[in-house]
């Protein structure tokens, strides 16, 4: 009861602060002029009796702050700390918008990459149990990874013991049908019963019913959300609307959920079921997804598949002679490529981060020892040491907050445009991307951060008190013991700085020239000057062969009659791609080599390799004459020529592909690069497309304005026929520029190289405030040398000395650092080995000049000394 | 204790119960101003005097403290715990002596 009515009291003076102060005031004053009464009566005169009577009183303030403390105004000091603080850091701008920027770069950078390893990493999966998720394909001698066939899936199915579920799945494009035109977007084709072997429930309607992906069942689809948003507009009404595909009318039967994602598959917009059932055994068209069985590992799965696979090769030996399995963990299969590039990233930030800090707390360290005779000032008139220590306390974590404040905003602001400055292409491989907040890992990662350097920054400036307030302080003669302990200390951490800023700047060169080899890399063609576009041309429509042969040769001169286009060609899929579509072919007379390996197809028109701008090495290429009398005729590349015959020897032999009549080899061309750009050439063979006439192909067009040509090809093709859809239209150099391992290439060295420049920055801020701070400390010292003649040069000599040192073993401590580093990142490296000379010299250099402008400003300082000033100085 | 005390007989300012205290004691003990006023302020946080603004006799502005019923009440808890401390030092001293 009584606390209660404290605690009321007391609420009631902390809200009447103000009145409660002025009241007291005028109390004391009151009193103050009794006592003068009191003693002006004894006989004493009115301003001796003032003196007297205030002397009497005793010290005004500290009555006044004990009353206070009384009450329990803890935090009327607090609030004067903060006030101090905030004027001492206002006076000192410099200073305090350096350790202020400095803390929110390190902060701001370590938030947001912790956010993306959060989202790509650490979030879990959107699916039931992921862990007992795998993914299997079919393992051939070529490769590990390939794909499934129909019947092999319902054999897989059935015969397996090791899964709960198995299901396949096959990337397509559909060419949807809209008021607009046709449009190509993108969509996966379904089992049945994928959905439910990932654990996944629409959020709106329903998933597929067993036997919906049968050639009979209706067609039905699902929407990714995106796409519901997008395309829909997210009304709810959408459930069963119809929307065409591929000429085919499909009903909407649901809606994936937001946070959905799969990424062996995406981008995709619409999944449909399969319905294609009619495929051969050794039509490989899909990959497969499975559930282990409830304590089933990943090795029993696999051993149980090989006997799978074992039994299927000895039923049918034409198809499935030597075509294994592959299980992998599906968890891996999306992460697994990610996983290096964001740890890397995760320790750059944490580098700089580290670096932050270091740098700051150094700062914090000079500041307080350029206060010391404040400190001992305040001390000897009454400060207690524990208000000087929260003093000192309260400045670190103002700058910590305002610090954290200003960093997490940035990571916040640059989270939320991170959607719009991700590249398309590396958001559909990394679709959790998009939903990069500050999620509450994220929250709790930064609390976490800010905690710890509140933490670092409030002990810092304490550990360096001095014990007790002495003459010597308030005098400040030279060096004192703890002024060369931090030095040393400071020092030493400015090695690291600088060590830190050499490995981040070999990575960031390393990954620099990587990139630049690989934007470089051996095309095969002439790739400047050339527009590409994808055709899709309407099933219905062209049905037969004849009628895509005549489509596609009006289609070629309708193109080759455009302004400034000097040819063109066509081909089943364009160069710089996925370097999917392969077969494996048999060369005649020598029916066993490679029989089983798959290589690249490709189906070309006579124009298409001038219009590339291939090099021809042996023979000739395709003419129209050969179009037109069906000749069988191939040109192969040279890496195929290396495997399937004696050198020089290829011209005039022949080979099968599929069920085709035999095709002789009439020309040998360099090799092309028709897969990714950091993947091997593989052997690939030319085909005149009227031998393999297909509704879907690439279209390529050399011409000098290859950028506006691009609108004007849809125009163009749309004269002839408005169904065809002209889609992903870009110029060979943007598709090279853009692909995938290109824009991972890039991004990481920009990245990197953002750290590094930061890192540079800091590493440098941090040698010139140990070089200064040493300066400062040593002024005597140089008054003194110069004083017994020491020149001018002598001195900033002494001053660039020991900065040289420092840098030296900076330099050579992170260049051993980046080494390791580098063979560590070597998988992220193409072209270019972790020993790469060139770059280790070049920051060598780069970073030596820098801490030699950054440390000849306050050498430079020092030899300016008046020897006079510095001698009396302090 | 002693603030109490004084109060118990009439409200009084800061200035009046640091005099009264020094009269009554005859100059033996004197209150120092630096403990009165935290003194006077922890009676008030803890209800045991009121405090209000009024005039002196010579129609100065003072603030004049009053002793409340909660105040009493300390006020004789006080003065028991003390008499309780005074007769057992008493009685050390008395023993001390007498053995």
């Amino acid at each position: 009861m009584r606390a209660i009515g404290r605690l009321v009291r007391r609420m009631g003076l902390l809200v009447q602060r103000g009145r409660f102060r002025s009241e007291l005031e005028e109390e004391m004053r009151f009193h103050r002029e009794e006592m003068e009464r009191e003693i002006e009566a004894g006989g004493v005169n009115g301003a001796e009796a003032r003196r007297a009577a205030r002397r009497r009183f005793g010290n005004e303030t500290r009555v006044r702050e004990r009353s206070q403390e009384v009450v329990g105004f803890q935090f009327e000091t607090v609030a004067q700390d903060l006030r101090f603080a905030v004027r001492q850091l206002r006076r000192n701008k410099g200073f305090t918008v350096t350790a202020v920027v400095t803390l929110a770069l390190g902060i701001c950078a370590s938030v947001a990459i912790f956010a993306i390893v959060d989202a790509a990493l650490i979030r879990p999966l959107p699916y039931r149990e992921p862990s007992r998720l795998v993914s299997l394909y079919e393992a051939i001698s070529v490769g590990p990874q390939f794909h499934i066939s129909w019947p092999d899936y319902l054999d897989w199915k059935r015969m397996n013991k090791s899964f709960d579920a198995l299901d396949i799945y096959a990337t397509r494009s559909y060419m949807e049908k809209t008021p607009q035109g046709v449009q190509m977007v993108d969509g996966v084709d379904v089992s049945d019963g994928l959905f439910k072997t990932l654990g996944v429930t629409p959020a709106l309607g329903r998933d597929f019913r067993t036997g919906e992906d049968l050639a009979s069942a209706p067609r039905t689809v699902i929407l990714s959300y995106g796409a519901w948003q997008k395309r829909y507009g997210g009304r709810k009404d959408v459930l069963g609307q119809t929307v065409t595909l591929n000429g085919e009318l499909n009903t909407i039967i649901g809606v994936l959920p937001r946070e959905f994602h799969f990424v062996p598959a995406e981008p995709a917009e619409f999944w449909a079921t399969i319905h294609d059932t009619r495929s051969e055994r050794g039509s490989h068209n899909f990959l497969g997804v499975a559930r282990m069985k409830k304590g089933v590992g990943l090795e029993q799965a696999a051993a149980d598949m090989k006997t799978v696979t074992a039994q299927l090769e000895r039923q049918y030996p034409d198809t499935n002679r030597g075509r294994g399995s592959t299980v992998l963990s599906l968890t891996e299969v999306i992460r697994g490529d990610v996983r290096p590039v964001l740890v890397m990233l995760l320790c750059g930030a944490a580098l700089l981060l580290l670096i932050a800090c270091v740098n700051v707390v150094s700062l914090l360290l000079t500041r307080a020892e350029n206060r010391r005779r404040e400190i001992a000032v305040r001390g000897a008139l009454g400060a207690s040491r524990v208000r000087l220590m929260r003093q000192f306390v309260t400045e670190g974590l103002l700058l910590v907050a305002t610090g954290s404040v200003v960093g997490a905003t940035l990571a916040a602001v640059a989270l939320r445009a991170a959607e719009d400055l991700v590249p398309a292409d590396m958001l559909a491989r990394m679709p959790y991307l998009a939903g990069m907040r500050m999620s509450g890992h994220v929250l709790l990662f930064t609390a976490g951060i800010v905690v710890l350097a509140g933490i670092v920054f409030g002990i810092a400036p304490v550990l360096r008190m001095p014990e007790s307030v002495s003459n010597e302080s308030l005098n400040d003669g030279g060096r004192t013991a703890a002024g060369t302990g931090w030095k040393r200390f400071g020092s030493k951490l400015v090695v690291v700085e600088l060590a830190t800023a050499v490995v981040l700047l070999v990575s960031a060169g390393l990954l620099g020239k990587s990139f630049y080899r690989l934007l470089h890399v051996e095309t095969g063609m002439r790739a400047e000057h050339l527009a590409t576009a994808m055709i899709s041309l309407p099933r219905a429509q062209y049905a037969k062969d004849d009628q895509i042969q005549l489509l596609t040769k009006n289609l070629l001169e309708r193109v080759e009659r455009l302004p400034g286009v000097a040819s063109a060609g066509i081909v089943s899929d364009l160069p710089v791609g996925s370097g999917d579509g392969m077969t494996a072919v048999q060369v005649v007379g020598n029916p066993e080599l490679h029989k089983n390996d798959e290589i690249v197809a490709r189906f070309a028109s006579p124009g298409y390799f001038s219009a590339l701008g291939a090099r021809l090495r042996e023979g000739r290429y395709f003419t129209e004459e050969d179009e037109m009398t069906k000749l069988p005729v191939v040109v192969i590349n040279q890496t195929m020529a290396r495997w399937y015959f004696a050198s020089g020897q290829a011209i005039g032999q022949q080979i099968k592909a599929w069920d085709k009549p035999p095709a002789r080899v009439i020309g040998v061309i360099d090799d092309i690069r028709e897969g990714p750009l950091e993947l091997e050439v593989r052997p690939a063979f030319y085909l005149p497309s009227s031998a393999g006439p297909d509704p879907g192909f690439g279209l390529v067009v050399r011409t000098e304005q290859e950028e506006e040509l691009l609108p004007a090809l849809s125009a163009a093709i749309h004269e002839l026929d408005p169904g065809i859809a002209v889609y992903a239209e870009s110029t060979m150099s943007g598709k090279i520029h853009d692909s995938p391992s290109a824009t991972i290439h890039r991004g990481s060295a920009w990245l990197v190289g953002g750290f590094a420049a930061t890192a540079l920055l800091l590493g440098v801020v941090g040698l010139y405030g140990v070089i200064a701070y040493s300066v400062s400390q040593r002024t005597r010292e140089i008054g003194v040398r110069m004083a017994l003649g020491a020149g001018r040069g002598r001195v900033m000599k002494m001053v660039m000395r020991e900065a040289g040192w420092l840098t030296v073993m900076g330099i050579a401590a992170g260049l051993a650092c980046s080494v390791v580093a580098a063979t560590m990142m070597r998988g992220l490296l193409f072209g270019v080995s972790a020993w790469d000379g060139s770059t280790l010299i070049a920051v060598a250099v780069v970073l030596g000049g820098a801490a030699l402008a950054a440390s000849a400003i306050p050498a430079r300082r020092a030899a300016s000394v008046d020897p006079m000033e510095a001698l009396r100085a302090e | 204790m002693l603030i109490l005390r004084t109060l118990e007989r009439g409200p009084l300012h800061g200035y009046g119960i640091a005099l009264s205290i020094r009269r009554i004691s005859e100059d033996v003990l004197t209150v120092e101003e630096g403990s009165l006023y935290p003194a006077l302020q922890r009676s008030l946080l803890e209800g045991w005097v009121k405090a209000e603004w009024g005039k002196t006799e010579t129609n100065r502005r003072a603030r004049f403290y009053t002793l409340t019923p909660e105040g009493h009440r300390q006020l004789g808890v006080e003065m028991s715990e003390f008499e309780q401390m005074i007769a057992a030092i008493g009685r050390v001293l008395a023993g001390s002596q007498a053995g």
